[in-house]
């Protein structure tokens, strides 16, 4: 039986992101879905746009393919013009701009960037899907279980910690809080961003 | 009757902006350059710690209220610009680098870099070398700012080339204005060093008394402020040469 349902809920899918010590991790979960069928337990949702900086869009999966695309074109043609990389916060201006422009027919997506600053401190934002950012110090989720990733990474997060004390926690909190949603889960993937470079580890779900 | 081709000449080619001419050049973009020589003398000087940009202010009378008549002025908080040429022209080009320095801004919330200005203000002028109906600019510009890799000084002809100098002069006698430069610069050149240098370069053929009234100085530090010398700041430079 079809029922509706909002359409950021459509495909289904978690994002969230989370600082350490001079680092931060970025995860998703890897279900694609048309409502309640299930169309792939392979689509990551969290996207490099450097090295240093990772973006994550959660919602409906067509403009998740679309606007990661656009946001890449927008930074490597930055890197050419500027022969420089965008810093985090110029990234998630650049962002929020891109959404807003697109205010009457808006991307369903809600994105989170995390990523390293130039000083190594970690830098991690969220908006919603026309552009209103959150900047927050610790921790930011998006999807359509965000009321389970936050009761987890209230409980599970401390701050400062160290990268493989990171991943662990924040593998944790994405599993959990998608074991609890029909609609995201299927896996998980967990990118941990230090100074170092980029530690990409595949989870096994349910 | 035989025909016979007459080769024509190459001025003939001069009316159409859009037409190149047989030895390749776009005559318009020449004699606007011409225009830039007619105009008053202007320069600038990139140190080690800070860019200068200065220009003769010279006015056709001692009527006019020199206060009114900007030629340094800042494109934004961290990148100035100065003049040769026609004035009018200079001010259509300086509004619209402001504008896409805001609009930079709106964008990516950060001031541009001096080098995206210089990009922004070459690109409009090369745009009126390549239209119908309109001229080129007749300016050239020398653009001051500071990047993440340290001091910029750039100058902008009325074709849209543009150019990064260490030290620069442009406007009438601007070849020995930049001979004179060449023999005084050095890397190790300090901000201070470069405003009595640049003070010293406009009093070079200078009509006249130079005082703080007939000439304008900006600079820009690793601070990223730029800021137009006052009449008083002029005066304390002009003092200490003496």
């Amino acid at each position: 039986a079809e029922f509706a349902m909002s359409i950021m809920e459509y495909s289904g899918g978690a994002v969230l992101a989370m600082t350490g010590r001079n680092c931060v991790a970025i995860a998703s979960d890897t279900r694609l879905g048309s409502q309640a069928q299930t169309q792939s337990t392979d689509f990551e949702k969290c996207f490099r746009i450097t090295d240093k900086l990772y973006v994550g869009l959660a919602g409906l999966a067509t403009d998740v393919l679309t606007l990661s695309a656009q946001l890449d074109f927008k930074h490597r043609m930055y890197r050419l013009r500027e022969n420089r990389d965008m810093t985090p916060k110029t990234f998630s201006a650049m962002l929020s701009n891109a959404l807003y422009a697109k205010r009457f027919g808006p991307y369903f997506c809600e994105p989170v960037v995390a990523g390293l600053n130039a000083d190594g401190s970690p830098f991690v934002t969220c908006m919603d899907l026309i552009g209103a950012p959150v900047d927050t110090d610790d921790f930011c989720v998006s999807g359509t279980c965000t009321e389970n990733m936050y009761a987890l990474c209230e409980s599970l997060y401390r701050p400062d910690m160290e990268p493989d004390d990171l991943f662990e926690t924040i593998s944790q909190c994405l599993l959990s809080a998608v074991d609890r949603d029909a609609l995201s889960g299927w896996g998980g993937v967990v990118h941990v961003i230090t100074a170092e470079g980029v530690t990409t580890r595949r989870l096994k779900g349910r | 009757a035989e025909f016979i081709a007459t080769k024509m000449s190459e001025t003939a080619y001069s009316g159409s902006l859009t037409t190149f001419s047989p030895s390749g050049k776009l005559l318009q973009i020449q004699y606007a350059l011409a225009a830039v020589e007619q105009g008053r003398k202007s320069l600038g000087i990139a140190a080690r710690d800070g860019v200068v940009i200065a220009a003769e202010k010279k006015l056709s009378s001692p009527l006019i209220d020199a206060q009114s008549v900007e030629k340094v002025v800042a494109v934004n908080d961290s990148t100035g610009c100065v003049y040769s040429g026609m004035g009018a022209d200079y001010r259509v080009l300086v509004r619209h680098a402001r504008k896409k320095a805001q609009q930079y801004y709106r964008t990516y919330m950060e001031e541009p870099p001096a080098t995206q200005v210089v990009r922004d203000v070459a690109a409009c002028m090369q745009e009126y070398t390549q239209s119908g109906g309109v001229r080129p600019f007749g300016v050239s510009m020398l653009v001051a700012g500071w990047d993440d890799d340290g001091p910029k000084l750039y100058q902008i002809d009325p074709s849209g080339a543009y150019f990064g100098w260490l030290a620069s002069a442009i406007g009438r006698n601007y070849v020995d204005a930049k001979t004179f430069l060449e023999r005084r610069y050095n890397e190790d050149m300090d901000v201070e060093d470069a405003i009595h240098t640049a003070l010293l370069t406009l009093r070079e053929g200078f009509e006249g008394e130079m005082n703080e009234h007939n000439v304008e100085v900006g600079v820009v530090g690793a601070d990223r402020k730029f800021r137009v010398l006052t009449p008083a700041n002029v005066r304390d430079y002009l003092d200490e040469a003496e």
